[in-house]
């Protein structure tokens, strides 16, 4: 049984990129949790604990910065590590990140073998 | 390890397509004059998520193009670019490219690629913004030294960003040789004083390292606006290095899936995303695909359920209630169960009408564009659910009957103005429940049917219609093979091939069709549908020994006629009189070949059935009962049979026939116009 510090929650709108998170991370030897959006990922964060959150940006009901948002507003959660996926790279976007208090980001698109190292990391 | 990321495929592609369909019909609610705001963010996020998952999953090509119309859309949303028709046929045009893109990639075909690129320009040039500018490169010169010192003092609140410095320090340590020396910038306070949530270090470091300088500042990505960083070569460069923290485009991944060329105009203000708590209009619930043939699998096991429960229940009705309560109790239960169990797996396979509605508004648009007319269609009841099978096959009708409207129904614009009626035509799609079946209508205010036209038509085909025939009849006449009143055949509808085909798909759907029409105003096609195609209200008939099973749909009244109320005309037919209707009399002793064929109508029990407009008398001796009846396909377990359209089990174990009403009214109507 993994301890909170390796326990995941990956967050995305987007079956197809949620199911390949969730198996590349857990191929990897993360014990993973999926959310479809914000709302989602706000309650199951209430009754776990994870040591990383991983969300994409758009989401439909609450979108990852208003998720991270959220989070951080949670005693447990100040200072997990929080990394937005995301395909826009531009200063104003990262800037936006950072004032949500989102610890990162992993530009889309990206190979599985990078994700796990960023993980890896991130989590060490 | 490498992950192949195929196993996701099928996923993206469904996730992409009703991407590509919700794209599609936000374009089609954008109104010029109105504020598109919500609308045109819907279709922003379906096109950025089609991109983004293209670009994971290596679709190049549809991440490519797609990525050009969202650049367009993104200029939309912030407001640099306006929205006008020609802008929204642009987009639904690249819209279909997209579809044409992931059907190519899904299916390891080509696309179209002179559209596409035509279409890419057309993306571009609508942009209309000025020179693009990106964003600078750090610049290193070429590095001889053999390291860098690197000054890092992070902000006291640089952990509630969750990012954690030590994890920067040992990253660099993997890049060559790390030497550190901890800074205290601005003390550490008291211990009483000390905020353990707080960063009060910095370090001074130094890297020997063959590592560029861009690599170096990549690792602190994440932290450069909550920290103050200084890079500078280790040995004396001859041009001094200015030590900015300057963006460097590309983040962590090298080698994207493709070439993202961006475009950041300075100076426009960075667009105050609306970040609305998204009213979903579909209520959150939860959901899980399953194939239809385990839904199927699971109906037929029900069904048999159905019939093994109606047998026990039949057995137990012939025991003495005093000896057996618990047991008759029980099976009454189960009664009470099994229905309710077929009901809720009955509703599985229901499925809310708009998904066949659904890809109509674009059809009318394109169609209705093409013929310079216009037209307007209006949705009602699209919430009205039908069995899965039943909306797979009445989406080619419904296609038909509505291009037709279109195209013969509603007049050109100046024919409208000229006769006093709004420009616009209307054509609306209605769909209910009525008795216990589906209610489809297509209604048009369109010139109406023409029945002087209709009847030369058919004269001229070799039809023998006799003057004074009903209007019912007359629109029916529609419905015959190689019939087309349309003064050309447009390439549209009409080549005189579609409405029979209609009406026999229709038909074998279990269903029916009628027209009616007032001249100069409009027509209307009305279907009615059975709700599922798996079971049927019955009412059970004896016919001789045999019992039949007579869809409750049909049927109008039962009566035992009186002598008076019988005629005979010829030889053999008979008609009976009902209130002011003379109908058809079919005894189906004689149509089945059974025994006591022959007796006298009024000692037998008539049940008055309509299919089509018409009504025919069914001769038969009993009354059974009504019941819900699970129908097994003769085809399947027998062969087609004629005036049959399947068979049930009955709680007995015998087999009792399900009578096909259209047929036999088809039938004696042919025998009366002989």
């Amino acid at each position: 049984m993994s301890d909170a510090s390796h326990r995941i929650l990956a967050v995305d709108d987007s079956n197809s990129m949620r199911q390949m998170v969730a198996f590349t991370l857990s191929s990897a030897g993360f014990d993973v949790t999926e959310a479809e959006d914000g709302v989602v990922a706000l309650s199951m964060a209430q009754t776990q604990k994870f040591g990383l959150v991983l969300a994409d940006v758009n989401m439909p009901n609450m979108d990852g910065l208003s998720l991270v948002r959220a989070l951080r507003g949670m005693a447990d959660y100040k200072f997990t590590p929080m990394l937005m996926l995301t395909t826009e790279s531009t200063p104003e976007k990262k800037a936006e990140g950072k004032a949500a208090g989102a610890t990162g980001w992993i530009v889309k698109p990206f190979n599985p073998d990078q994700l796990i190292a960023t993980i890896r990391r991130v989590l060490a | 390890m490498s992950i192949d990321l195929a196993r996701f495929h099928q996923a993206f592609f469904d996730e992409s397509f009703e991407r590509a369909d919700a794209m599609e019909q936000a374009l089609l609610r954008l109104d010029v004059q109105a504020d598109n705001g919500e609308v045109i963010h819907d279709i922003f996020r379906a096109a950025h998520s089609i991109k983004g998952g293209a670009a994971t999953f290596g679709f190049a090509a549809v991440a490519g193009f797609t990525h050009h119309l969202e650049t367009l859309l993104d200029s939309v949303r912030s407001g640099q670019r306006g929205v006008d028709a020609a802008l929204v046929e642009l987009m639904l045009r690249a819209a279909d490219h997209v579809r044409g893109l992931l059907v190519a990639a899904r299916d390891g075909g080509a696309c179209d690629e002179v559209l596409g690129a035509s279409l890419q320009a057309s993306l571009q040039a609508a942009l209309n913004v000025g020179p693009a500018t990106v964003a600078a490169q750090a610049a290193g010169p070429a590095q001889a030294t053999t390291g860098w010192t690197i000054r890092f003092v992070p902000r006291p609140d640089l952990f509630r960003s969750g990012n954690d410095p030590l994890r920067i320090l040992r990253e660099l340590a993997e890049l060559g040789t790390l030497h550190s020396e901890l800074e205290f910038a601005d003390g550490i306070p008291g211990f009483g004083a000390l905020d353990a949530e707080s960063c009060y270090l910095g370090w001074n470091l130094r890297l020997e390292t063959l590592a560029s300088e861009i690599e170096v500042r990549e690792l602190f990505a994440w932290v450069e606006d909550e920290c103050e960083l200084r890079i500078e070569p280790l040995a004396v460069a001859a041009a001094a290095v200015e030590p900015v923290a300057v963006v460097s485009e590309s983040a962590t991944p090298p080698a994207p899936a493709h070439g993202e060329d961006k475009v950041v105009p300075i100076g426009v203000a960075a667009p105050a995303r609306p970040q609305p708590q998204r009213s979903a209009a579909a209520a959150l619930e939860s959901s899980i695909r399953v194939s239809t043939n385990k839904i199927d699998g699971l109906i037929n096991l029900v069904g048999e359920l159905v019939i093994t429960q109606a047998s026990l229940s039949q057995y137990a009705q012939g025991l003495d209630p005093l000896g057996h309560e618990r047991l008759l109790s029980a099976v009454q239960q189960l009664e009470h169960t099994t229905r309710r169990l077929q009901e809720s797996v009955m509703s599985t396979r229901m499925l809310p009408i708009d998904a066949v509605f659904s890809r109509f508004p674009r059809m009318v648009h394109d169609l209705a564009t093409k013929l310079g007319k216009q037209v307007r269609l209006q949705t009602v009841g699209e919430g009205t659910e039908l069995d899965k099978s039943v909306i797979e096959r009445i989406g080619d009708p419904l296609t038909h009957l509505l291009r037709n409207a279109i195209d013969h129904g509603i007049e050109s614009t100046d024919d409208r103005v000229a006769a006093g009626k709004p420009a616009q035509g209307t054509v609306t799609l209605r769909a209910a429940h009525q008795a216990g079946q589906i209610v489809i209508d297509i209604a048009d205010d369109g010139r109406g049917l023409s029945r002087a036209r209709i009847l030369e038509k058919a004269r001229s085909n070799g039809i023998a219609v006799a003057d004074n025939a009903s209007d019912a009849d007359v629109w029916n006449l529609i419905f015959a093979p190689g019939f087309s009143t349309a003064s050309e055949v447009t390439d549209v509808s009409g080549r005189g091939v579609g409405m029979d085909v209609v009406k026999r798909n229709i038909l074998s759907l279990g269903g029916q069709v009628e027209l009616s029409s007032t001249e100069g105003q409009g027509a209307t096609v009305r279907i009615r549908l059975p709700l599922t195609l798996a079971i049927v209200d019955g009412m059970s008939v004896a016919v001789g020994e045999d019992t039949y099973i007579v869809p409750l749909s049909s049927v109008v009244e039962c009566l035992q006629p009186t002598v008076s109320q019988i005629k005979r005309i010829g030889v053999d037919a008979m008609l009976v009189a009902v209130r002011s209707e003379y109908l058809p009399l079919l005894d189906l002793h004689t149509l089945f070949g059974l025994p006591g064929a022959g007796r006298d109508a009024h000692e037998s029990i008539l049940v008055i059935v309509e299919a089509e407009g018409r009504k025919v008398a069914l001769q038969l001796d009993e009354l059974l009962g009504q019941q819900q009846v699970v129908i097994k396909s003769l085809e399947a377990n027998y062969r087609r049979l004629p005036l049959f359209s399947g068979a049930t089990i009955l709680g007995d174990g015998r087999v009792a026939l399900i009578l096909d009403i259209v047929e036999l009214v088809r039938g004696a109507g042919r025998a009366m116009a002989a």
